[in-house]
């Protein structure tokens, strides 16, 4: 029996959503009071699924690790946000958003969640509006716009190079007048160790407070997970430093599948890698791809000439027009800088692997804005841009105004995560995954922009409906009593964890572990993949995982602030989900988006997709430590679009 | 390049704290100030002798505002317009002794070492710092129409991090720049108007409750604002404060 039901409606696609809402149960205002509610992690998704849900009435405990909610690594994104509100006239449409996205995706979304997400996007816009979120604005007040890559149409509202953060700040406002009216309570400085199942369902978390070191344990009648992607598996990455695989991963462990894990967005705009005392990756903003234009020189001596310079991005400037390939330009006519970033980052690997990258490790391209600079004047690319351009030149003391960037791909983001039905819940009963957690709309591959929708999305306008179905069988259960003997061997589960990792006592650090890491899923399970080195990669990973065990380090103050402590939890977690992840790409026998196999490719060197026998989600069931997980997959079914070749040229 | 650095060790709240010398060597030009801090403790995890150092960090890239570092005496260190974790080496010269403090004002005590408790700014924006909208009440976002002036004018103090280094530069430990930059920037909305006096009116209480100091003008917290948010929030502050008293 095929245990995924996605709960998918029946009915033709526009009218799904509707027809849904209308026959899912409803809580009464009086029994939401009774209703306890758990969020874990305050980035869009949680902060604004907290709010809402607190403003429906039910008492909301929401958990982060950072200091503040405000914190939450959504902050850091950086371009914009997708909505089909067609204001600049250019034939934009929820069906044209709705397109765009499961093509960008590569055509491995489900038709249902992806055409809600076009649908609700424009009410995330006005929602943000009203709490004061300043998005760009054109000279008589109305809205601006912008393109992203992947799309002809201009739908992406901005503002400046911080739109992630003024998001972030909107929901996080929303979230602190709930806290003011105590129906929420915040608890900050907290990290999710371990779900609490009570008769199957989904009744609570374990947490440790990162203060104290002491492990604490919190009950509710639905725990709703938003802690993010995985991207920092990677460990050189454009995440934060603490963004961790932690909820996701547990919760897999407590019987939560785990959807599509080797699907991961490698954004092409990043600055290099340099050295080896570097802790991560910045990205340079995608919008910058609107007015910029990648290159590398047409001559491979002139771009060995450029791995000696002492400048390389200077020596740049003096290369002649005729001299330089603008690769994207050439390979993809239509879209030209503006491909979506699977297809950007392996263009851009691509030329390096060639021999055509420019800075002294060989991967490197060029970022040029000399042409819109002569076109547009230094004023109009410095309120565009100014920020970013100031980041570059802090960073890297080169000033992209007088000459051009030097970006590399980078681990960004990650499509797969928990699998959730159409209600956003996961295979356990009450417990949901929203946001990045999740692994529903963006297929194989996210567009730019839509990252900042779904979170939104899912936390304004979908969850604050869907879990009052679940709930609504739940209003006569009392409070969730923590003193339980589940809550008692949960918590002693995690103490245990906690000492075996405090008493290895080895002679290496938790960063040494998750370099190696690093060297071993950017090589083998990065932006192209290859059959023998996936097979590599799990014997490397399974050696890591045992050296981990075996020789870690970490400082033995369990009971105060022990940053090392969770560091190795983090990674401990990421080691066994990387192995998952290769497991992942080694199944999946095609190419599709961010999941590049070198042995399905087209003469041009684009992705082949299998959609005869690849056209699935895959969810993974975990089956004990040491045991093969099961596999199993759900199958997408596409009754309103066809799928075709995804064509940028 | 090789550095001594003095840095604040604290076991915990209630313990007294000191400075304490170490030294880093062979240290890459390009590599961030809180990279370096990583390098000493990995090399203080293996000898095994104390625990490593305790800093706030997380996104590394300038915007979460969970880190600060007053370097040399000067909040986020000697660079300006960017947070500690955008200091990168090249700002100092190899053989410089560097001195590491954390944040200090008596609204952020001391957890440990150089990470220090900001709870008290998020209590000051849950005393008003929004707009009180529920989610489902809003109408197109085109009916408020915002001049270009006003939307970035909203922006630039909205830009705020909330990493607290105002306050650690106000001789007076005040958070005027940060409470004046949440209500300048609803202020300047047509949205955020209605609630703006109460807005300034509550958070102003909660801020003199929370045993932040008094304004007095020098403009130190402007000058060390990694946003470069602007001193005029202050008197727009002042502008919805005097009306809240009349």
């Amino acid at each position: 029996m095929n245990k995924l039901n996605s709960k998918i409606p029946e009915g033709s696609l526009n009218k799904k959503w509707d027809k849904h809402k209308l026959n899912i149960k409803l809580v009464s205002p009086a029994n939401k009071n009774k209703l306890d509610i758990i969020v874990v992690g305050t980035g869009l998704a949680g902060s604004s699924a907290a709010a809402s849900l607190a403003e429906l009435g039910y008492n909301i405990k929401v958990f982060c690790f950072q200091d503040s909610p405000r914190r939450a690594h959504s902050i850091a994104a950086q371009g914009g946000i997708n909505a089909a509100k067609n204001y600049q006239n250019d034939n934009d449409s929820v069906s044209r958003l709705f397109y765009d996205t499961i093509k960008g995706g590569d055509f491995r979304a489900r038709e249902a969640n992806t055409y809600r997400l076009a649908e609700l996007s424009g009410a995330i816009i006005d929602q943000s509006v009203a709490q004061g979120v300043p998005f760009a604005r054109d000279y008589a007040g109305y809205l601006d716009n912008r393109s992203f890559g992947g799309t002809l149409v201009s739908r992406t509202f901005y503002a400046k190079g911080q739109t992630g953060q003024q998001l972030l700040l909107g929901a996080y406002g929303a979230l602190n007048r709930q806290i003011h009216t105590g129906k929420i309570k915040m608890f900050p400085n907290r990290e999710m160790l371990d779900l609490v199942k009570i008769d199957g369902k989904a009744r609570g978390i374990i947490i440790r407070n990162l203060i104290t070191g002491k492990i604490e344990k919190y009950g509710a009648h639905a725990v709703v997970i938003a802690s993010g992607g995985y991207a920092n598996v990677f460990c050189l990455s454009t995440n934060a430093m603490g963004s961790n695989a932690g909820c996701i991963w547990q919760t897999y462990k407590k019987g939560a599948f785990f959807s599509n894990p080797c699907f991961v967005q490698i954004h092409p705009t990043c600055i290099p890698v340099h050295g080896e005392q570097q802790s991560k990756l910045t990205l340079m903003s995608e919008s910058l791809r609107n007015d910029g234009r990648i290159w590398v020189p047409k001559d491979k001596k002139t771009a060995e000439k450029l791995r000696k310079a002492e400048n390389p991005a200077l020596e740049a400037t003096k290369i002649n027009e005729d001299e330089r390939d603008y690769y994207l330009e050439r390979r993809y006519p239509a879209y030209g800088n503006l491909v979506p970033r699977d297809v950007a980052s392996r263009a851009a690997k691509e030329r390096c692997d060639a021999g055509y990258g420019v800075n002294e490790s060989g991967n490197a391209v060029f970022l040029d804005f000399k042409h819109a600079l002569k076109k547009l004047g230094k004023k109009e690319i410095e309120k565009r841009y100014g920020n970013l351009f100031d980041m570059y030149d802090k960073l890297t003391a080169d000033n992209p105004y007088k000459m051009p960037m030097q970006i590399y791909p980078a681990a960004h983001y990650t499509m797969g995560g928990s699998w959730v039905d159409y209600n956003l819940m996961t295979t356990i009963p009450g417990l949901y995954s929203i946001g990045e957690a999740n692994f529903s709309d963006h297929g194989a591959n996210r567009l730019g922009a839509s990252a900042l929708m779904q979170g939104l999305a899912d936390g304004y306008f979908i969850l604050p409906y869907t879990i009052g179905d679940y709930l609504s069988n739940d209003i006569n259960s009392p409070s969730i009593d923590i003193n339980s003997p589940e809550f008692d061997e949960a918590t002693k589960n995690v103490k245990n964890k906690i000492d075996k990792l405090l008493n290895i006592d080895g002679s290496k650090t938790v960063d040494f572990f998750h370099k190696e890491l690093y060297n071993i899923m950017w090589n083998y399970v990065g932006i192209s993949r290859k059959k023998e080195e996936l097979i590599k990669s799990l014997e490397l990973i399974k050696k890591l995982k045992e050296d981990f065990w075996k020789d870690v380090k970490i400082p033995k103050d369990e009971y105060t602030v022990n940053q090392e402590l969770e560091k190795a939890g983090r990674v401990a977690d990421f080691i066994e989900l990387a192995e998952l992840m290769a497991k992942d790409a080694l199944n999946r026998n095609e190419s599709c988006g961010g999941h590049f196999r070198e042995d399905f490719q087209t003469d041009e060197g684009e992705a082949l997709r299998d959609d005869n026998n690849c056209a699935y989600v895959s969810a993974w069931e975990y089956k004990g430590e040491n045991e093969e997980p099961i596999m199993h997959k759900e199958n997408l079914v596409f009754e309103n679009i066809k799928l075709s070749q995804r064509s940028y040229k | 390049m090789n550095f001594t650095l003095k840095i604040w060790r604290q076991k915990d709240a209630k313990s007294e704290g000191c400075f304490k010398k170490y030294t880093v060597s062979d240290i890459n030009s390009d590599t961030t100030f809180l990279e370096m801090l990583d390098i000493l403790n990995n090399s203080l995890i293996l000898e095994g002798k104390e625990e490593p150092v305790a800093f706030s960090h997380d996104c590394r890239e300038g915007i979460c505002g969970m880190c600060g570092l007053f370097i040399n005496g000067r909040a986020h260190g000697p660079d300006t317009g960017i947070t500690t974790c955008q200091l990168t080496m090249r700002n100092f010269k190899t053989g410089d002794t560097i001195i590491v403090e954390p944040w200090r004002a008596k609204p952020f005590p001391v957890i440990k070492d150089l990470i220090v408790d900001r709870n008290s700014f998020d209590k000051i924006l849950q005393a008003g710092g929004y707009i009180s909208v529920n989610t489902g009440s809003a109408q197109d976002a085109n009916s408020h129409l915002i001049s270009q002036k006003d939307a970035e004018e909203a922006f630039d103090a909205s830009a705020c991090i909330g990493c607290g280094a105002c306050v650690a530069t106000c001789k007076n430990s005040s958070a005027m720049l940060f409470v004046a930059a949440k209500i300048s920037h609803l202020a300047r909305l047509p949205q955020g108007k209605i609630e703006a006096v109460e807005r300034a009116k509550k958070m102003v209480a909660k801020m003199d409750e929370l045993g932040f100091g008094g304004c007095s003008n020098t403009g130190a917290c402007s000058v060390e604002c990694p946003k470069n948010i602007s001193l005029t929030h202050i008197a727009k502050l002042n502008r919805e404060f005097l009306k809240a008293k009349f």
